[in-house]
């Protein structure tokens, strides 16, 4: 396997031949932003929250293979822009209630949000889903009014627990994720999948059931460092 | 006067939520009819249906930025009812009393220094443009300074407790979601010192007021009534989180006692009438025309049979003394029952402080599931009654919440009406300061019209007058 460089807004990278832009970053401590990506699962690049400029191109860096001299664009005005709206759509399509979500705190998406700046979501129409909770299961429930769509969990269900527990429904802007089934309680999920742990899904839309609340303010995952501040880090200088 | 009229006051001020006051006044200029009108809705009771168990005493709490901790823990209780758990383990039940004191200390602080000392201190005809906590400030520097720190300080307990001070996450199903850190704990014990001399300070103020001012306050809005309170079991003492449900009439004889707050619905029923959203309830044995009853500090001051503090004890002595240890009535006697409460508090606090408890580790208990539970507190306006239903799925299908303004709803409009008769009858001419009166006795009970309507909002009030034929015929608006 050959190594070779590329820049990340003028900073040399090391790589090798077979990274996508954004593990190459993640190993070198650079922080590029994303929501449907998740270490141990397959690349999906459809959030787009990860987009960069590379060369000049806008694409996923969570797909688009590294190579040698690259000029990688991540942290631009523009392109910080480009993500914040996108995350703010992500805002507006579901109910985002962040005072009353059990997720708050350990939320991507919330945390993403600060990251980025995105003092409130005032931008777009709010879509406002209706949808019922699934309750159905005795230790998971779903709320899929905060479903962002990503996807993690139907990689997660698929890929690591082998059963296909989630899927998509709809095409375009109704496409959402939904269950295998009339309900939860038809699919066989259970509490120790994968899919179902807290690192899976980004917003509150897979619950676990009264785990919620247990981690007081101020101990949560996003209380004490932003988005990202992990992979940071790592980063030599 | 030759024809009836209206007088609306809207919105009224210096209070927590959104109401109007309604005057009739007929041909002669004698007021006819007088009524505060809650004018919201929020609809908290539908829409929690279809949540998670869990998710409750977090949402629920959203009804109020000033008491929310009495809400999260009337909701707590009920659902700690609901996963099984009859008893606390002690971190959890002390962490939460905790939080509890911190809250009644600061809401207490917030209504008398904030909204009600303008009207007392400047007097209840004093500009408007006086009448405000700014003016308090700057005529009285150090008792401004007082006000805040005080209120600073419950709300740090609160934060100490629940994360943070408006709307925080303490209190889960069975238990509590931390403990108390000694450094904390230590920085709090630090401000007590000041606290309790400041609170004996402020009770001393509002009680040479009322000793001063003895025929205004026994003449303002004061006539009997019932009173309801939660007391502690057993003792019957005061206690501010838990107990059974007391009712004592007009000269202090038990209606019923030591009542299982669970029972409340067989105890009280809810009256609706068409020109408020906020209900009547009124005590079944005695029906609605006379069952009608009062919450509050001052019901608590005259239903409990004591005080387990010395120093509030001993100031609620002083209270019951001005009506020869009969339930005492005067409206504005609140005020001095609130700052009893808040040296009660205080005092609480440091107990608790010093109890080891407060630093254990086991802080949740699990039970057998049911499906029913209510939990009743005495939040800082009085009595507060949460009530649910919770499916096999862990979802809400029913709610009732009865909060303190709602139990008051009688006393503040036969209020309104005392000093509308008072104040407005066969006058002239109705000037902002006589409108002011009434507003003294709505914001002598500390009304939260938000929680009483489930409704969010600052407190406008409205004065409208009507003729005999209910025409508006005279119209006053306060901003809020």
């Amino acid at each position: 396997m050959s190594a070779f460089r590329f820049t990340i807004d003028g900073v040399e990278i090391a790589a090798e031949e077979g990274q996508t832009i954004m593990e190459a970053a993640d190993e070198a401590g650079v922080y590029i932003p994303r929501l449907c990506d998740h270490e141990g699962l397959r690349h999906q690049g459809s959030c787009r929250v990860c987009t960069v400029k590379s060369d000049g191109r806008s694409v996923a860096a969570c797909t688009q293979p590294a190579a040698p001299g690259l000029v990688v664009e991540n942290e631009s005005a523009h392109i910080t822009k480009l993500r914040r709206d996108l995350v703010e759509m992500l805002f507006h399509e579901g109910n985002h209630l962040c005072p009353i979500c059990e997720a708050s705190g350990n939320c991507e998406l919330q945390a993403m949000a600060y990251r980025l700046d995105m003092t409130e979501p005032t931008k777009f129409p709010y879509l406002e889903p209706c949808r019922a909770v699934d309750a159905s299961h005795p230790d998971i429930a779903l709320d899929t009014n905060r479903c962002i769509a990503c996807g993690r969990c139907i990689r997660a269900s698929l890929d690591v627990d082998g059963k296909g527990v989630f899927g998509y429904i709809g095409r375009g802007i109704h496409r959402r994720v939904s269950v295998n089934g009339d309900n939860l309680a038809d699919t066989d999920a259970a509490i120790t999948d994968f899919a179902i742990s807290n690192e899976v899904c980004p917003v509150g839309c897979i619950i676990r059931k009264r785990e919620g609340f247990a981690t007081p303010i101020g101990e949560r995952e996003f209380d004490k460092a932003l988005i990202g501040q992990d992979i940071e880090a790592k980063r030599d200088d | 006067m030759s024809e009836p009229r209206l007088i609306e006051i809207s919105p009224v001020t210096r209070v927590e939520g959104h109401g109007k006051v309604t005057i009739h006044l007929d041909a002669e200029g004698a007021v006819d009819e007088a009524r505060l009108h809650i004018v919201e809705f929020r609809g908290f009771e539908r829409f929690i249906r279809g949540r998670l168990l869990w998710e409750v005493p977090v949402i629920v709490q959203r009804l109020c930025g000033i008491c929310p901790v009495s809400h999260h823990l009337a909701a707590a209780k009920a659902m700690d009812m609901i996963v099984g758990v009859d008893e606390l383990p002690p971190t959890a039940e002390k962490m939460r009393r905790l939080m509890h004191y911190g809250q009644v200390m600061q809401s207490h602080v917030l209504h008398f220094f904030h909204l009600a000392s303008p009207d007392l201190l400047f007097g209840f005809q004093a500009p408007a443009e006086k009448r405000n906590i700014f003016e308090v400030i700057a005529e009285q520097p150090e008792l401004g300074r007082r006000a805040i720190l005080m209120r600073k300080f419950g709300q740090d307990i609160i934060e100490a407790t629940a994360g943070k001070k408006i709307h925080g996450t303490g209190a889960i199903p069975g238990g509590i979601n931390r403990n108390l850190p000694i450094e904390t704990r230590d920085a709090l014990l630090a401000q007590l010192g000041d606290m309790e001399t400041w609170a004996q300070d402020a009770l001393a103020l509002v009680r040479d007021y009322t000793l001063t001012n003895l025929d205004l306050v026994r003449g303002f809005a004061a006539f009997d009534s019932s009173y309801l309170s939660l007391v502690r079991t057993g003792d019957g003492a005061l206690d501010l989180y838990h107990g059974n449900l007391r009712a004592v009439d007009a000269e202090g004889g038990m209606i019923f006692d030591q009542a299982d707050y669970t029972r409340y619905h067989e105890l009280l029923v809810e009256d609706v009438r068409s020109w408020s959203y906020m209900k009547f309830p009124f005590i079944r044995s005695l029906g609605p025309g006379e069952g009608w009853y009062r919450v509050g500090p001052l019901a608590r001051m005259n239903a409990v049979d004591f005080i387990d503090t010395p120093l509030a004890e001993a100031a609620r002595q002083k209270l019951l003394a001005q009506n020869h240890g009969m339930p005492q009535h005067a409206v504005l006697a609140n005020h001095w029952a609130r700052l009893i409460e808040v040296l009660h508090c205080v005092e609480k606090i440091r107990t608790l402080l010093h109890d080891p408890d407060l630093q254990g580790t086991d802080l949740v208990a699990t039970g057998t599931r049911r499906q029913e539970g209510i939990g009743v507190i005495e939040a800082p306006r009085g009595n507060l009654i949460h009530h649910y239903e919770v499916d096999e799925n862990d979802q809400v299908t029913y709610c009732n919440l009865i909060v303190s303004t709602t139990h008051n709803n009688e006393g503040l409009n036969r209020a309104v009406k005392a000093v509308a008769v008072r104040a407005l009858s066969h006058q002239p001419t109705i000037t902002e300061g006589m409108l002011n009166e009434v507003e003294v006795a709505i914001r002598a009970y500390d009304p939260c019209l938000s929680c009483a309507t489930h409704a969010l909002g600052q407190m406008p009030l409205i004065v409208e007058i009507m003729d005999a034929a209910g025409t508006v015929i005279d119209h006053r608006t306060k901003d809020s």
